[in-house]
């Protein structure tokens, strides 16, 4: 045990366990909070869905936790403002212009615009499109934007 | 505007009295404020909420409009600007309460009744549930294992405080004297 009462003989030993156990402390401590900031990353990457390549290494209370996360992070982008929210995952590079050019890279089905219009998401179709609307897409890899 | 009364009692003529532009205006200041600063800033809820209420009414304006006229792009082109600005400015505060979360709730629950509150109340609640949400994580998978005299969390060793020895950049906005600045940290010209 870590006491041992008046043995003066064994303190630098105690003090030394103890030292090493703080540190292993430290260690696993610092391992897992590494970890959640990379789930967090993910969070903002992917949205609120893992890929199950992700989530396969993951171990259950890592999975609850982004849930939990998931829904913190929710609650506080439906707050803010009046009405609404504001959800704070979209938006995230200065917008240079309102359309951009876009490539397919897998087949998606219809897409209905704000407009009204629809259109075929099919492989290698090239669209212009609002920046707003297709900027969830493009993170998740279905369309390409294309930079001259 | 009633609400924005009670949130940090600003008088309602004092909120009016501001155009949208000078709201802008402010948004931006602090949104450059909030990037460069290695701690958490004053919460400016009042601002954020009345662009976005700027932001919804330029929407419901844009969509009774006439289709293919210029000024919707114009418009859209703003309003993708501004969306642009109020998320990265929460976004950057949100990182800072992620980052340093037992200090921004050990300075809250310190703050007095005259000072200025640097979280919204939505923001509180976040960095409460972000707090307990993380102990709890570190309960169950680590000091839970460990022997007795180890379990606890010590927050003294633990927390992450704001390096407020940072450098930051100054732009001085109006003429000011006396205010002097320590011998080793000034730069020449």
């Amino acid at each position: 045990s870590a006491t041992v009462a008046g043995e003066n003989g064994l303190f630098s030993g105690v003090q030394l366990r103890h030292s090493a156990l703080e540190r292993n402390k430290r260690c696993l401590l610092a391992y897992l909070y590494n970890r959640l900031e990379q789930i967090k990353k993910m969070r903002w990457e992917f949205g609120s869905v893992l890929p199950p390549e992700v989530k396969f290494n993951m171990c259950e209370q890592e999975v609850q936790w982004f849930s939990k996360y998931n829904k913190m992070l929710a609650n506080y982008m439906r707050s803010i403002g009046g009405e609404g929210g504001l959800d704070l995952t979209q938006d995230l590079k200065p917008p240079k212009t309102l359309y951009i050019e876009v490539r397919c890279l897998m087949d998606h089905g219809e897409f209905e615009t704000q407009d009204g219009n629809i259109l075929l998401l099919k492989k290698n179709s090239q669209h212009f499109m609002l920046r707003s609307e297709c900027e969830h897409l493009i993170r998740q890899g279905i369309l390409e934007h294309i930079v001259h | 505007m009633a609400d924005i009364d009670e949130i940090d009692g600003v008088s309602d003529e004092e909120v009016e009295a501001l155009t949208a532009g000078e709201v802008l205006q402010k948004l931006e200041e602090a949104w450059l404020n909030e990037k460069f600063s290695p701690e958490l800033l004053e919460a400016k809820t009042d601002l954020v909420d009345c662009m976005l209420e700027q932001v919804t009414e330029m929407e419901e304006n844009i969509k009774r409009a006439k289709k293919g006229d210029f000024k919707v792009v114009l418009h859209r082109m703003e309003i993708d600007r501004i969306r642009y600005v109020l998320s990265s400015y929460l976004r950057c505060r949100l990182k800072k309460i992620e980052r340093y979360t037992t200090h921004v709730l050990e300075q809250e629950s310190n703050r007095k009744e005259e000072d200025v509150c640097h979280l919204s109340p939505e923001e509180f609640t976040f960095a409460k549930e972000y707090g307990t949400t993380m102990e709890t994580h570190m309960k169950n998978l680590v000091l839970r294992h460990m022997p007795p005299n180890l379990q606890t969390m010590d927050f003294k060793q633990t927390t992450i405080r704001p390096n407020l020895d940072s450098y930051v950049f100054l732009r001085v906005i109006e003429d000011t004297d006396g205010v002097l600045v320590e011998e080793e940290t000034l730069d020449t010209g």
